[in-house]
């Protein structure tokens, strides 16, 4: 119980200092000139990370999804499910994790794929069921298979909604990667965590961990929004005519 | 000598959770090359016949053969390859373009690419739409069109049977006129067998062959040619059904060509004008028709005849509406109704034909 035991004391440590009233300013470009590396590890540990955890969490989407529409009763439980592991404070989920997987990015990834299965899950299935039934009926009286109509006819027309769950999630995980400094991951979040417990507080490392972190989760989003115009083209036209 | 291509045999299907089956040991044979209307009213089963030809819906009992071969003998989707089906909703996939859907059982049959290139503009051409839609998506299409496109779809790989549920019931009704002259003038040139379901009798007389009238509960109340329903409807039910307009709607099924037309008190402009008395009198008419050669020229009241002058010499009026020998006999009668005269003329491009008179148009409706 060590590990959960440091999460928790790191928890009720002391409060730092208050930012206001110190001499150090917030944007301190010296600092941030001579930090460079330390800055660029941490943002690419913050990607690696985040679309690690995505993905990971977009696989076990598609295939509960899957099992879903196979077997149709599991659909309740899974969401059911979903709603309550979603519903617990993610500071507390990674402190469960902690004594299973322990300090690494095992137990990080593990909970931010969690968050991800939870959004998506239920985007993917609300896409799947707003394919209209008269298409998938006339796809059946064409000669589809059952499963060609689900790879064919059901995944591309929720491609929509399934990638507006995809930006939701991504920008999610890039919040709550912070969080995992925490238990010693973290990316931009170690330099918010470092510059809280400096002390005195060193806020120019809280505030470049604040903006790259803000600044990767417009970034992702954007490029999100790019790609589902690029797989989407029918939609494109509609919104056009 | 008939040969059946559909073969219903004491069909029945009961949906779970009803105690009424919604079709009910129905026979029905549908013989190759023919088009059969289902008609009825809701609750009738005439959809629900349809989807259990291509099986998607399974009935509850019965047997069902396409061409001779039971259709659970092999998987649905095979036999779904082999039937055209086109459905009101149309059912397009939104994320293909036109040419994709076109082409969609012919991709599940596995041709090649040329093959499927070519025969997409075939269809384009068939249904008289415009090769620049190919690359479109379904959502940049008018209804019309797409219609259009459900039934070229269906067409695509020239399958012997299409099944067709209330396919024109979502286009506005001049759309629909043109749509069902188009199938009628494709199936003219195909010979497909094709079953098709609709809830306008008048749509059901127009487009078949013969017209199989449901009754709630899916049983058959008659199955009969489009004339031998109207004037002979089996029960009040289907006398019901038809409607008030029954004997009209007969009107609208036979053609000019279908009476004998007379040549009417009718006279060449060189005659005198004791011929054209005894013409009009041969006709109890107070009136004259007069001829150019083969061209009716007009008509002029027996009492305006002026003795010794030529027929051809008089003014004569115009007849307003005239009739070609296609037309149906509700035009007809619509053009009599409008003449003065309470004649139509029956007219072949520039050549006179003949007239057909009020009483001869009753009279068939009483035969």
């Amino acid at each position: 119980m060590s590990a959960a035991t440091d999460v928790l004391h790191t928890l009720l440590a002391p409060m730092p200092a208050p930012l206001v009233g110190q001499e150090r300013p917030l944007v301190d470009w010296e600092w941030i000139a001579d930090n460079v590396p330390l800055i660029w590890d941490a943002t690419l540990e913050h990607i690696v990370l985040t679309v690690v955890s995505v993905a990971i969490g977009m696989a076990v989407s598609l295939l509960l999804t899957l099992a879903a529409l196979r077997w149709r009763r599991l659909y309740g439980g899974i969401l059911a499910v979903g709603g309550v592991l979603y519903s617990i404070p993610s500071l507390a989920a990674f402190a469960f994790l902690v004594p299973i997987f322990g300090i690494g990015p095992a137990a990080a990834v593990i909970a931010l794929s969690t968050y991800t299965v939870l959004i998506l899950v239920r985007n993917i299935m609300t896409g799947l069921d707003g394919v209209s039934p008269d298409t998938i009926e006339a796809a059946r009286g064409q000669g589809y298979t059952e499963r060609q109509i689900v790879l064919g006819v059901q995944l591309p027309l929720a491609l929509p909604v399934m990638m507006a769950g995809l930006r939701v999630a991504t920008v999610t995980v890039i919040g709550l990667v912070t969080v995992t400094s925490l238990i010693g991951q973290g990316g931009l979040g170690q330099l918010i965590l470092t510059g809280v417990r400096l002390l005195p507080p060193l806020p120019v490392m809280i505030v470049v961990g604040t903006v790259l972190s803000v600044v990767l989760a417009v970034a992702f989003d954007l490029s999100l929004v790019g790609l589902t115009r690029i797989l989407t083209p029918w939609t494109a036209r509609e919104r056009r005519s | 000598m008939s040969d059946a291509m559909i073969r219903l045999r004491e069909v029945t299907k009961t949906y779970p959770g009803t105690s009424a089956p919604a079709v009910d040991a129905l026979d029905l044979t549908i013989d190759r090359g023919e088009i059969v209307t289902l008609v009825g009213p809701s609750g009738c089963g005439k959809t629900t016949t349809l989807k259990m030809i291509n099986r998607i819906i399974e009935p509850t009992s019965g047997t069902i053969t396409v061409d001779g071969v039971d259709v659970t003998s092999r998987p649905a989707h095979e036999l779904r390859r082999g039937i055209g089906y086109v459905i009101q909703q149309i059912g397009l996939l939104p994320h293909k373009t036109i040419e994709q859907n076109l082409v969609t059982v012919p991709r599940l049959l596995g041709w090649d690419d040329t093959r499927m290139r070519d025969r997409a503009h075939e269809l384009m051409d068939m249904m008289d739409l415009d090769d620049g839609l190919l690359s479109r998506y379904p959502s940049e299409l008018s209804g019309g069109q797409r219609q259009r496109v459900g039934v070229a779809r269906a067409l695509a790989a020239d399958p012997p049977v299409l099944l067709m549920d209330e396919p024109f019931g979502a286009v506005d009704p001049i759309v629909r006129r043109r749509l069902q002259q188009q199938l009628l003038d494709l199936q003219a040139e195909l010979g497909k067998t094709i079953v098709f379901v609709t809830h306008d009798i008048d749509e059901a007389t127009t487009l078949g062959d013969r017209v199989a009238v449901l009754k709630v509960g899916g049983t058959l109340a008659q199955y009969a040619t489009p004339r031998e329903l109207l004037s002979k409807p089996a029960d009040a039910f289907v006398v019901d059904f038809l409607g008030d307009e029954r004997m009209l709607r007969r009107l609208s099924l036979l053609t000019i060509d279908d009476l004998d037309y007379e040549e009417g008190p009718v006279v060449p402009a060189s005659a005198d004008v004791t011929t054209a008395r005894r013409a009009a009198d041969a006709y109890d008419a107070n009136w004259v028709g007069v001829t150019d050669h083969d061209d009716l020229r007009g008509w002029l009241w027996t009492s305006e005849l002026v003795a010794g002058t030529p027929v051809g010499d008089h003014d004569t009026r115009p007849f307003r509406v005239r009739v070609k020998p296609g037309d149906t006999l509700r035009t007809a009668l619509d053009a009599i109704v409008s003449s003065h005269n309470n004649v139509a003329v029956v007219q072949d491009g520039d050549t006179y034909l003949g007239m057909l008179f009020l009483e001869q148009v009753t009279g068939e409706l009483l035969a």
